[in-house]
């Protein structure tokens, strides 16, 4: 592999997404990509005692139908790179401890999807692995309970509010076998522009999704117009608008290609006007593009698409404390071969 | 590192050319504004609502059990604690509140439902260390403040020696 | 008429809550904090009796009544006891709020999971 300007990893190799799933909850299952989803649960619960053990249960399922999906067994998978919103990020650490796949653990809140798919890719293309399982998972009430209100509690949400997304989706990245292609990754860098509250995460992360992706552009010599498909994590629509001016200010022209947000398109924010801004979460980027957009590439709709998932890395005591929320997004290029 | 440099070199590592003052304006002007009118007229609408609903279950023990408008309060806050538990076990009252929000949180109804809804999410953690410990996550900072006024207002009275009785 | 009354004052102090969490910008918490601390002081200044004479539960159900009874308490037992009643008598008249909230939320917590 190779380094691209300052912060782009090219993979010469070809590192390919031989399997992927995305399984999700019901909010996400009365959502416009319903049908792009391998599995949807009918309540919150998933059968368990604990939200925490159903947020296990989802990347649990997930990560074995990404196996199945690449045809290979857990025992021929080298390693499980992991992530989730939770305290220690016990929802990826306790599914490793079933897959009993060497782990590495990674924490990048909601841009967890591409942190993990960048560092999949990376342990292929070098040679280091063969076989690289790179998953996440969010659900609602988890994470309402630990960074805001209990799940019962009646505040009401400003309508910058975003809604976490139930779901957990997961790829197997290989050299060997079908798949569109994993070509390059950029890492972002943490931006923070001084916003301090936790509710208005579109705000928040703006600047890191700029960030990146003038990075991006920069360091591979691209233009937009290269990508069929640009998608950001979970801006949503207060988020959305907010990069869009920032990157016009930057002259980077992303007109020249269609520029949407992962949060905007799993709920129908009209049918659903629960989720107010859009949706959010870990899960939000990994199901949408492991689910929707390349099943999008598989049918021949888009052949080039840059996912840049977006994170806030704040934690419910750094808020309490007075501090600001620094963020970061990493951006990853998914290609169709031939 | 943040956007905002001191020195050209940190500029350059930063793609971004804009700094934290200036971008505070560009995201303010996207933040939609909160429908504040809206929402004090829907609080209005369900804060007198449930009012209502007490002053009629006060009417109602002191008919009932001859009491007295003082007596009666007691079991009328007790009443209203019950009903925003059980609508908080449904699971309704959070719906409920995004509609309402002052309207349901200001009155007693809200401090119920700041207990039982923590109780109700950490009883996953046990009945001592989650449904115990964590009850007065949100209703703790009112009674420690109420308590500490009524301390202060009570030292203050007793110091300019009005000795109890009211101004 | 306190019907009336009780309706449109109970109203008005939770239009003061909702300008605090929209206008102002606070949390919840800091919202009913800061409502229960007025109640005190209200009642401090001899202004919060007579408001529950005359609108009845418009004013004893909002949560500033709340810091009215807590000065209450703690005014009661000093006249009676003297400078140690500041602290004995704050819970007085708000022990049934709170033990009834606490013993229902308790035994809500034993049956019933929250629906998320």
């Amino acid at each position: 592999m190779k380094r691209l300007g300052r912060q782009t990893w090219q993979f010469e190799n070809r590192p390919r997404i031989i399997g992927r799933a995305a399984v999700v909850g019901p909010d996400e299952g009365k959502g416009p990509l319903s049908s792009d989803f391998d599995y949807i649960y009918d309540n919150l619960e998933i059968g368990e005692k604990t939200w925490e053990k159903a947020e296990r249960k989802l990347l649990e399922q997930a990560s074995q139908l990404a196996l199945i999906n690449a045809n290979i067994t857990k025992e021929e998978l080298h390693f499980f790179v992991g992530g989730d919103l939770m305290n220690q990020i016990i929802s990826s650490s306790f599914s490793a401890r079933k897959l009993g796949v060497p782990y590495l653990g990674v924490f990048g809140a909601c841009s967890t999807s591409m942190e993990t798919l960048a560092l999949a890719s990376m342990i292929v293309d070098s040679g280091a692995g063969d076989y690289v399982l790179a998953g996440t998972v969010s659900h609602n009430c988890t994470v309402e309970k630990q960074f805001r209100y209990p799940t019962e509690y009646g505040s009401q949400k400003p309508p910058y509010a975003q809604y976490t997304v139930t779901g957990s989706g997961c790829s197997v990245v290989s050299r060997t076998g079908d798949g569109p292609v994993v070509t390059k990754a950029t890492i972002g860098r943490i931006m923070d522009l001084g916003i301090k509250d936790p509710f208005n995460m579109g705000s928040a992360m703006a600047p890191a999704a700029a960030d990146t992706l003038i990075s991006h552009f920069r360091d591979t010599g691209l233009e937009p117009g290269y990508y069929d498909l640009i998608v950001t994590g979970d801006l949503a629509s207060v988020g959305l608008p907010i990069t869009k001016e920032l990157l016009q200010k930057e002259g980077l022209p992303m007109e020249q290609t269609v520029f949407n947000d992962c949060g905007l398109m799993i709920y129908d924010r009209e049918k659903q006007p629960y989720v107010v801004a859009g949706g959010s979460g870990c899960g939000c980027s990994a199901t949408v593009t492991y689910g929707h957009i390349l099943n999008r590439m598989q049918k021949g709709e888009l052949k080039r698409v840059l996912v840049v998932a977006t994170g806030a890395l704040l934690s419910p005591l750094s808020y309490q404390q007075g501090e600001t929320i620094p963020c970061i997004a990493h951006a990853v290029a998914i290609e169709k071969e031939g | 590192m943040p956007a905002q440099s001191a020195s050209g070199s940190e500029k350059k590592s930063s793609s971004l050319s804009m700094d934290e003052k200036e971008y505070k304006k560009v995201a303010k002007k996207h933040e939609p504004p909160r429908p504040i009118l809206k929402n004090c007229l829907k609080a209005f609408l369900v804060g007198g609502t449930v009012c209502l609903i007490g002053q009629a279950i006060q009417e109602a023990f002191m008919a009932g059990f001859d009491m007295t408008s003082k007596e009666a309060s007691n079991p009328t806050v007790a009443v209203l604690i019950l009903i925003s538990v059980i609508l908080t076990c449904l699971g309704v009252y959070d719906k409920m509140a995004q509609w309402a929000g002052a309207g349901t949180a200001v009155p007693v109804t809200g401090f119920a439902n700041s207990m039982c809804s923590a109780a109700l999410e950490h009883r996953a953690e046990g009945l001592v260390l989650g449904v115990g410990a964590n009850m007065f996550k949100l209703a703790g900072s009112v009674i420690v403040f109420g308590v500490v006024a009524a301390f202060i207002v009570g030292i203050v009275y007793a110091f300019l020696g009005f000795g109890g009785g009211h101004l | 008429m306190q019907f009336l009354w009780a309706f449109i004052v109970g109203g008005l102090i939770c239009v003061v809550g909702q300008l605090l969490m929209d206008g102002v910008k606070l949390t919840p918490a800091h919202t009913m904090s800061t409502l229960v601390v007025a109640g005190a002081v209200a009642d401090a200044l001899g202004l919060y009796d007579p408001l529950v004479k005359f609108a009845g539960a418009g004013a004893s159900v909002p949560i500033t009544s709340f810091g009215n009874s807590l000065v209450h308490g703690a005014l009661t037992e000093l006249e009676k006891e003297g400078w140690i009643g500041v602290i004995t008598g704050i819970f007085d008249l708000t022990a049934a709020g709170i033990s009834s909230a606490i013993i229902f939320s308790f035994l809500a917590a034993l049956v019933v999971r929250p629906k998320g």
